[in-house]
C-alpha cells in the first residue's frame, strides 16, 4: 500500500474536482471548469519540460495547436472517428516536439536562446495555418455538431469534465510516477547542472528531447480536448500566444517542477481572470478586453520577484520556518 | 601495473595560445597519481581534456588501451570514467542522497537499488549522517564529499579528483585524505589534480608537475620536491640554485 | 517579369523600412550587449510608443516628428525606471527570471493598450504621409526617406555618445566586465538603467518614424519585434553595426520576397532565417558570445 502513497494525493485532488460540476451546474461555470482544466492540462506539459527540465518554452502553442488542428482535420477532412484520430494527434504533437528539440538542443540552445526559438516555431505554424487551405485558412476550421460519446462530443458538460480529468489524471499519475524514477532524477539533474549530470553519466541530448517529446504530447492532447470541446478553431486560437502563455504561467504560479503546480495555478488564474473581469465589467460598465492578462502578467512579475516557487513553494517555505 | 589511462602528446591551443603543450603521461592502474604545477600552468586545461569536457587540438586520450578522445562526457562515465569539479554545485532542492543517486543511476535502474547505492556510497565519504538533508544545507567539506559521493556512486574505475581539497581548512583536509586513500584501496585508480602540497605528498604514489603547459618533471613526490626545475616554475628562475647555495652555507 | 523599375523601387523601399528595423534593433542588441538580457517587452514598448504618438496627435496635434522632443525623453525615462525598479529587483539577477519579467511586461503593457484603445486599427493623418520625391524615374516615400536620415543620425549620435562621454565609456566598460566595472566604482545598476532607457529611447524615435505611414494597434510591436529579434541574432547579439547591417539586409528581404511571394510568406520568410541562425550561427554574422 506504501507504494501507492505518493498516488493517492493526486486522486483526492481528482476526487474534489471530479464532485465540483456536480456541485456547480450553471452552464457558465461548467466551461469555465473545463477550460481552466483543459489549460492545467496543457501547463502540465510545459511543466515536464519548463519545472522539472528547467528549459523554458515560449511556444508551447505549436504542441497545442498541432494536436488541435489534428483531431479537428483528420475528422472533418478524413471522415476518421475522433477516438481514432485522438492518438494520432497526440503522436503528431509529439513528433513536432521531438523535431523542435532535437534542431534547438543539438544546437546547443538554452535560456532566452530557446525561449527565442520556441517562440519563432510558434509563429511560423500560426502563419502557415493562417494560409494553408487544409486548416481552413483564416476562416478556420469547424467540428461538425455530432452529439454522440462515439464521437467525443457530450451532450452534458459534466460528462466532458470528467472525461478531462481522465486525461489530467492520467498525466499527473504519469508525472508522478517519472518524478520518482530515473527518468525524473536525470531531467531534475540536468535542470540544475548539466556538466555535472554529464559527467555522472547522464545522457543530456536525450533526456531533453524525451523531455520535449513528452511535454508536446501532453500538450497536444490539451489541444485535441480543446478542439472537442469547442468545436472551432483558427490559427490564433490554436497557435496564438495566448496558449503559450497560459502555459507557462500556470506552473510558475502554481509551483514549478512540482505534479500539482499546474493544476493550482491554472485555477488560480483563471479564477483571478474571471473574477477581475466581472470587477471592472461592474466598475465601467461594459467589458474591458485584455484586463485579466494585465493582471496575469503582474501576477508572474510578482510571482518570480516574491515566489519562484510559485504558491506552493511559498507553502513549503512557510512549513519549514513554522517546523 | 599497467597504465589504465594514457596521455598521448596531447596539446591544446586556444586561439593564438598554447594552454598545453605536447603532454604525454600515464596513469596506473590502481595507484594515485598527482598532478601539480603552478597557477595557470595548464593542470586544468589539461584535466579537462582527460576528462572529455574538451576535444584536444592534437593528441589522444587512451583509457584501457581503447581511444577515448571522441568520446562523449556521459559515456566516458559508462566506461568507467569519473570525475569531481572544483567549483561544487550540488543539485539544489535535492537531498543529499538524491544527489547521490543520480551517479548511481548510472548502475542501478530501479529507485529503490539506487537510493540503497546511494546511502552505501555516502556511509564511504562519511556523509551518512547527512543523508536526508537538503544538499544546500552542506558545509564546504560536506559538499566536497558530496561531490565524491556523486562521482563514486558512478561505479568508476578511474576517479578524476578537481582540486577536491581546495577551500577546506587544515583539519578538513586531515580528515579527507584517508577518504581519498580509502577510495583507492577499494581498488578505484586516481588521478588528483592538486595545489594542497601536504596532500600531494601524502597521497601520491606517482607525480606528473606541469608548467607552462609543458610536463616537465615526474616521479615520486619526494623526487619532484627535490627537481630543480620543478623549483623554478614555482619560484622562479634561479632558485633552485639559490636554495643550493643556501643549504650549502648553512 | 518585374521591370527593373519595380525592382529597384522595392529594394529602395526595403533598405528604408529595414533602416527602422535596425532603429528598433539596435535598441535591443543594446540591451543585450551591456545587460545580457533579451527584452521580451520591446515590441510592447514599441507599440505603446507608436500609441503615445498617436495620442499626442490627436489631443495636441503634435506632428510625429515633433512629438520625438516629449517621447524620446519620456520612454528614456520609462525605460530607465522599469530597469531599476522592476527589471532589477524581480530577477535577483537570474536570467531565467529576466526572460519571465521582461514577458510579463510584455503581457501587461500589449493588453493595457488593448484594454484602453481596443483591437481597432488606427492611423494618423499628416498632410506629408503620401507625399513622394522623385528620383530619376522612381517615386519614393518621403517619411520613408526622412526615416533613413533620421536613423542614420541617431546611429552617429549613439555611436558618439559611446565612444566620447563619460556614461558611454561606462556603458562600455560594464559591457565587457560588469565585475571590473563596478570595482572601479562604475554604478552597474545605474548603467543598467541607462541602457535600457537608450534603448527604450530607441523606439520612441522609431515610433515617430513609422507613425506618419503606418498604422497601429496593440498587437502591431509584436510583428517588428520578432523582426528585430531575428536582425540581432542575424547581425550578431550585441554588435551596433550588425544591427545596422542586418536590418537594412532584413528589410530588403521582406521587399523581395513580399513582392515574389505575398505578404503572408514573406513573413515566414523571415522567421526560417531566424530560426536557421539560431540554430546554425547563433552568435550572427558580426556576432558577440551567444
Amino acid at each position: 500500500m506504501s507504494r501507492l502513497r505518493p498516488h493517492a494525493a493526486i486522486l483526492a485532488l481528482l476526487a474534489v474536482l471530479a464532485v465540483l460540476p456536480v456541485m456547480f451546474t450553471s452552464g457558465t461555470v461548467q466551461n469555465f471548469l473545463i477550460f481552466t482544466l483543459i489549460v492545467a492540462l496543457a501547463g502540465q506539459g510545459w511543466n515536464l519540460l519548463g519545472g522539472y527540465g528547467g528549459q523554458f518554452s515560449f511556444g508551447h502553442a505549436s504542441f497545442f495547436g498541432t494536436g488541435a488542428y489534428a483531431i479537428a482535420i483528420l475528422q472533418e477532412r478524413l471522415g476518421l472517428n475522433p477516438w481514432v484520430a485522438l492518438p494520432v494527434a497526440i503522436g503528431l504533437g509529439a513528433l513536432v516536439g521531438a523535431v523542435i528539440g532535437t534542431l534547438a538542443f543539438q544546437a546547443r540552445l538554452r535560456g532566452s536562446y530557446f525561449a527565442l526559438v520556441t517562440l519563432a516555431f510558434a509563429e511560423v505554424f500560426r502563419i502557415t495555418a493562417n494560409v494553408l487551405p487544409v486548416t481552413g485558412g483564416a476562416a478556420g476550421i469547424l467540428i461538425r455538431l455530432k452529439l454522440d460519446p462515439l464521437n467525443f462530443q457530450f451532450a452534458d458538460r459534466a460528462v466532458f469534465h470528467w472525461v478531462t480529468l481522465v486525461f489530467l489524471g492520467a498525466v499527473m499519475l504519469l508525472i508522478r510516477t517519472l518524478e520518482r524514477r530515473r527518468f525524473g532524477a536525470r531531467l531534475v539533474a540536468v535542470r540544475e547542472n548539466e556538466d555535472a549530470a554529464r559527467a555522472l553519466g547522464v545522457d543530456v541530448l536525450r533526456v531533453k528531447i524525451a523531455a520535449i517529446t513528452l511535454s508536446a504530447a501532453i500538450t497536444a492532447c490539451a489541444g485535441c480536448l480543446y478542439a472537442q470541446k469547442f468545436l472551432y478553431l483558427d490559427s490564433m486560437i490554436a497557435y496564438g500566444p495566448w496558449i503559450s502563455i497560459e502555459a507557462l504561467l500556470a506552473p510558475i504560479i502554481g509551483g514549478l517542477g512540482t505534479v500539482f503546480g499546474p493544476v493550482l495555478g491554472a485555477f488560480v488564474l483563471h479564477g483571478i481572470g474571471e473574477l477581475t473581469k466581472t470587477w471592472i465589467a461592474t466598475l465601467t460598465g461594459g467589458a474591458l478586453p485584455g484586463v485579466d492578462l494585465v493582471l496575469f502578467g503582474v501576477l508572474l512579475i510578482v510571482t518570480v520577484g516574491f515566489a519562484p516557487r510559485g504558491i506552493l513553494g511559498l507553502v513549503s517555505r512557510l512549513r519549514v520556518r513554522a517546523a | 601495473m599497467s597504465a589504465l589511462l594514457e596521455v598521448e602528446a596531447v596539446t591544446m591551443r586556444f586561439g593564438g595560445l598554447t594552454a598545453v603543450d605536447n603532454a604525454t603521461m600515464a596513469v596506473p592502474e590502481g595507484a594515485i597519481t598527482g598532478l601539480i604545477g603552478p597557477n595557470g600552468a595548464g593542470k586544468t586545461t589539461l584535466f579537462a581534456v582527460i576528462s572529455g569536457f574538451l576535444a584536444p587540438t592534437a593528441g589522444r586520450v587512451r583509457y584501457r588501451g581503447e581511444d577515448i578522445t571522441d568520446l562523449a562526457v556521459h559515456v566516458r562515465a559508462e566506461r568507467g570514467i569519473a570525475r569531481t569539479f572544483q567549483v561544487v554545485q550540488p543539485f539544489a532542492g535535492l537531498s543529499v542522497r538524491e544527489n547521490i543517486a543520480v551517479g548511481a543511476y548510472l548502475r542501478h535502474a530501479a529507485r529503490e537499488e539506487a537510493l540503497a547505492a546511494a546511502g552505501a556510497v555516502a556511509e564511504r565519504v562519511g556523509l551518512a549522517r547527512m543523508l536526508d538533508q537538503q544538499a544546500g544545507a552542506l558545509t564546504v567539506a560536506g559538499r566536497k564529499r558530496l561531490e565524491l559521493a556523486r562521482a563514486l556512486a558512478t561505479g568508476p574505475a578511474l576517479l578524476l579528483l578537481d582540486e577536491v581539497l581546495a577551500g577546506l581548512n587544515p583539519s578538513e583536509i586531515r580528515d579527507m585524505i584517508p577518504v581519498i586513500r580509502r577510495i583507492r584501496d577499494d581498488g578505484i585508480t586516481i588521478l588528483i589534480v592538486e595545489h594542497v602540497m601536504q596532500a600531494v605528498m601524502n597521497l601520491c604514489d606517482r607525480v606528473h608537475v606541469i608548467a607552462q603547459g609543458r610536463l616537465i618533471a615526474e616521479g615520486t613526490p619526494a623526487e619532484v620536491a627535490r627537481d630543480p626545475k620543478v623549483i623554478e616554475a614555482y619560484l622562479g628562475h634561479g632558485a633552485a640554485e639559490r636554495m643550493l647555495r643556501v643549504q650549502g652555507d648553512g | 517579369m518585374y521591370s527593373p523599375e519595380i525592382l529597384l523601387t522595392a529594394v529602395l523601399n526595403g533598405l528604408m523600412t529595414g533602416s527602422v528595423y535596425a532603429l528598433i534593433a539596435l535598441g535591443l542588441t543594446l540591451v543585450y550587449g551591456v545587460l545580457h538580457i533579451i527584452n521580451f517587452a520591446h515590441g510592447a514598448t514599441l507599440t505603446a510608443a507608436m500609441f503615445a504618438v498617436y495620442v499626442l496627435h490627436g489631443a495636441a496635434g503634435l506632428d510625429p516628428y515633433v512629438a520625438m522632443i516629449v517621447t524620446v525623453p519620456g520612454l528614456f525615462a520609462l525605460g530607465y525606471a522599469v530597469q531599476r525598479l522592476v527589471i532589477g529587483p524581480a530577477s535577483h539577477g537570474d536570467d531565467g527570471n529576466i526572460l519571465l519579467v521582461t514577458l510579463g511586461l510584455a503581457i501587461i503593457i500589449e493588453n493595457a493598450l488593448l484594454a484602453w484603445f481596443r483591437s481597432d486599427t488606427r492611423s494618423i493623418d499628416v498632410p506629408y504621409g503620401f507625399s513622394v520625391i522623385e528620383v530619376g524615374t522612381l517615386f519614393l516615400s518621403l517619411p520613408r526617406v526622412i526615416a533613413v536620415f533620421v536613423v542614420l543620425l541617431v546611429a552617429l549620435l549613439l555611436w558618439l555618445f559611446l565612444a566620447r562621454s563619460t556614461t558611454g565609456q561606462a556603458i562600455r566598460a560594464v559591457a565587457k566586465e560588469k565585475t571590473g566595472a563596478a570595482l572601479v566604482g562604475i554604478d552597474v545598476g545605474h548603467i543598467y538603467a541607462v541602457t535600457f532607457g537608450l534603448g527604450a529611447a530607441c523606439l520612441a524615435v522609431a515610433a515617430s518614424l513609422l507613425m506618419p505611414t503606418f498604422l497601429v494597434n496593440p498587437r502591431i510591436g509584436n510583428a517588428f519585434v520578432l523582426v528585430a529579434f531575428t536582425i540581432v541574432v542575424l547581425g550578431g547579439m550585441g554588435s551596433i553595426a550588425g544591427a545596422l547591417v542586418g536590418g537594412l539586409f532584413i528589410g530588403v528581404v521582406e521587399s523581395l520576397s513580399g513582392l515574389f511571394m505575398g505578404e503572408s510568406l514573406g513573413q515566414i520568410g523571415i522567421f526560417l532565417i531566424f530560426i536557421l541562425v539560431l540554430l546554425f550561427r547563433p552568435t550572427g554574422l558580426f556576432g558577440a558570445k551567444a
